[in-house]
């Protein structure tokens, strides 16, 4: 029960408290009762039993990604080799 | 520009397990002493084990599967407990998930529901608002569970309903707090555990604060790791640096949502409706003092558990002799190790929670156990 899915927010009810996300093709109302920031359209969020918990940083995740670039670069590109 | 196709797959990526498999690989060479990581949290496990990171490991590191499944660590008498609200007239019991498999004293909440109790598993607590409204002349008890990342959500539900005026649901408060049971896992004389990869939604609810002091208190590093397979061997990584240099601090891997502070949002609401519960019995782990909360006195009239104590069965049920999850949530014990593994015990006929919810230590060896694993070789 406690994994939590990143989603993307496609639209947003302010007046309900909740939004539409897209997990990967599977679209679904969540609440966004936990979250003091507002939320828009576009924004990376982390869903767990129907609730938005927390935004996910896109500039961190893509720092992320490219230092993983960088240890797959240094290991020669096939660490089976 | 990100797209969250990246996130998933940029975080599965399987070049990047394996770089990083080396990378931890031509380091552990340097360790001073075997690195016993425990991964607090059943979804770590499930991780680990779907994409075969114990294989990619060097012989000097290994995970031991810790109590963080609330499935898991759910003592049978608390589950008795819900049979015997849900068998009370008129009340329909609401959960999440797993927990209608898990077996009590006297069978599962679904082995009930089959004899005719209203028992409804929902996948998102605000669903219960609808169950209570759609059923006006009954009662709905709520039997909440979970750890840190779950308790705001049912706080959320406690506040609709009085702001609602919804007067027909109760709960039955099982939630429960990760430091003591890793307070109870360092305390353990034969405990072999020397770091810890903590769940990211934990803390991003919780902050990685809530890690400082077994940090401090036990010279043990922990790393705030996220999910994906790629976020476990990063934090991997960060621990095996961390004992070649000597060092005991928190980090934070998952730093795409986890801050030291966590949701403040959320810990307000928590703050509001809970109180810390004096003790709490640990399938496992036993009683562990404020490890669990209950509702505060101000919101009695929506605690079930005051309102039907006596209904409600207290006597304390320990597991079936031959299931060994006691010892494998303490990470004394691994789930091979269990006779009833895999013969009487299966995720179709569970014996113990281990093996009921797909993030438990047991379900997870089974359910995975055939998959052959690449190897890496040490640089």
């Amino acid at each position: 029960m406690c994994l939590s899915i990143p989603s993307e927010v496609i639209a947003v009810d302010a007046e309900r408290q909740s939004v539409t996300v897209d997990t990967l093709g599977v679209r679904r109302d969540v609440s966004s009762h936990l979250i003091s920031d507002p939320l828009a359209i576009g924004d990376y969020v982390l869903i767990h039993i129907g609730f938005v918990m927390n935004k996910i940083d896109r500039d961190d995740a893509l720092n992320s990604l490219e230092l993983y670039r960088e240890i797959v670069e240094k290991m020669g590109g096939n660490p089976l080799n | 520009m990100l797209e969250l196709k990246q996130l998933y797959q940029g975080f599965r990526d399987p070049t990047t397990i394996l770089s990083l498999a080396r990378d931890i690989a031509r380091l552990a060479d340097k360790l001073p002493a075997p690195l016993n990581v425990m991964e607090v949290c059943g979804g770590h496990t499930h991780t680990i084990m779907k994409y075969g990171l114990l294989e990619l490991l060097p012989s000097n590191i290994e995970f031991i599967h810790g109590p963080g499944c609330p499935v898991c660590i759910m003592p049978k008498e608390r589950i008795d407990q819900a049979a015997a609200l849900a068998s009370i007239d008129n009340v329909i019991l609401v959960t999440l998930g797993d927990m209608i498999r898990v077996p009590g004293s006297h069978g599962s909440l679904a082995s009930f529901r089959a004899k005719g109790c209203d028992i409804r598993p929902i996948y998102d607590p605000l669903d219960t608002l609808k169950i209570a409204k759609d059923n006006p002349k009954k009662t709905i008890v709520f039997f909440a569970i979970g750890f840190e990342t779950s308790t705001p959500m049912t706080a959320v539900l406690l506040q609709q309903a009085e702001r609602q005026g919804i007067k027909n649901l109760l709960f039955h408060i099982n939630h429960v707090l990760v430091p003591p049971a890793i307070d109870a896992v360092m305390q353990d004389s034969q405990t072999r555990v020397n770091a810890f990869i903590g769940p990211a939604h934990v803390s991003v609810i919780s902050g990685a604060k809530i890690y400082r002091s077994t940090v401090e208190k036990y010279a043990t590093p922990v790393v705030v790791s996220g999910f994906e397979p790629v976020d476990v061997m990063e934090s991997i990584l960060r621990l095996v640096r961390q004992r070649i240099e000597g060092k005991a601090e928190l980090e934070i891997q998952y730093t795409r949502a986890v801050s030291e502070a966590g949701n403040l949002a959320a810990q307000a609401l928590v703050n509001q409706y809970f109180q810390t519960r004096m003790q709490f019995r640990w399938r496992g782990l036993g009683e562990i003092s404020n490890s669990a909360l209950a509702l505060k006195d101000e919101f009695a009239h929506r605690d079930a558990e005051r309102i039907f104590a006596d209904r409600l069965p207290v006597k304390q049920i320990d597991d079936h002799k031959a299931c060994q999850c006691g010892d494998i949530l303490r990470g004394l014990a691994k789930p091979k190790d269990c006779k009833v593994f895999g013969r009487g015990c299966a995720p179709e006929t569970p014996l113990g929670s281990c093996m009921v919810s797909s993030e438990g230590a047991c379900n997870a060896y089974y359910r995975y156990q055939g998959i052959q694993k690449e190897t890496v070789a040490r640089s």
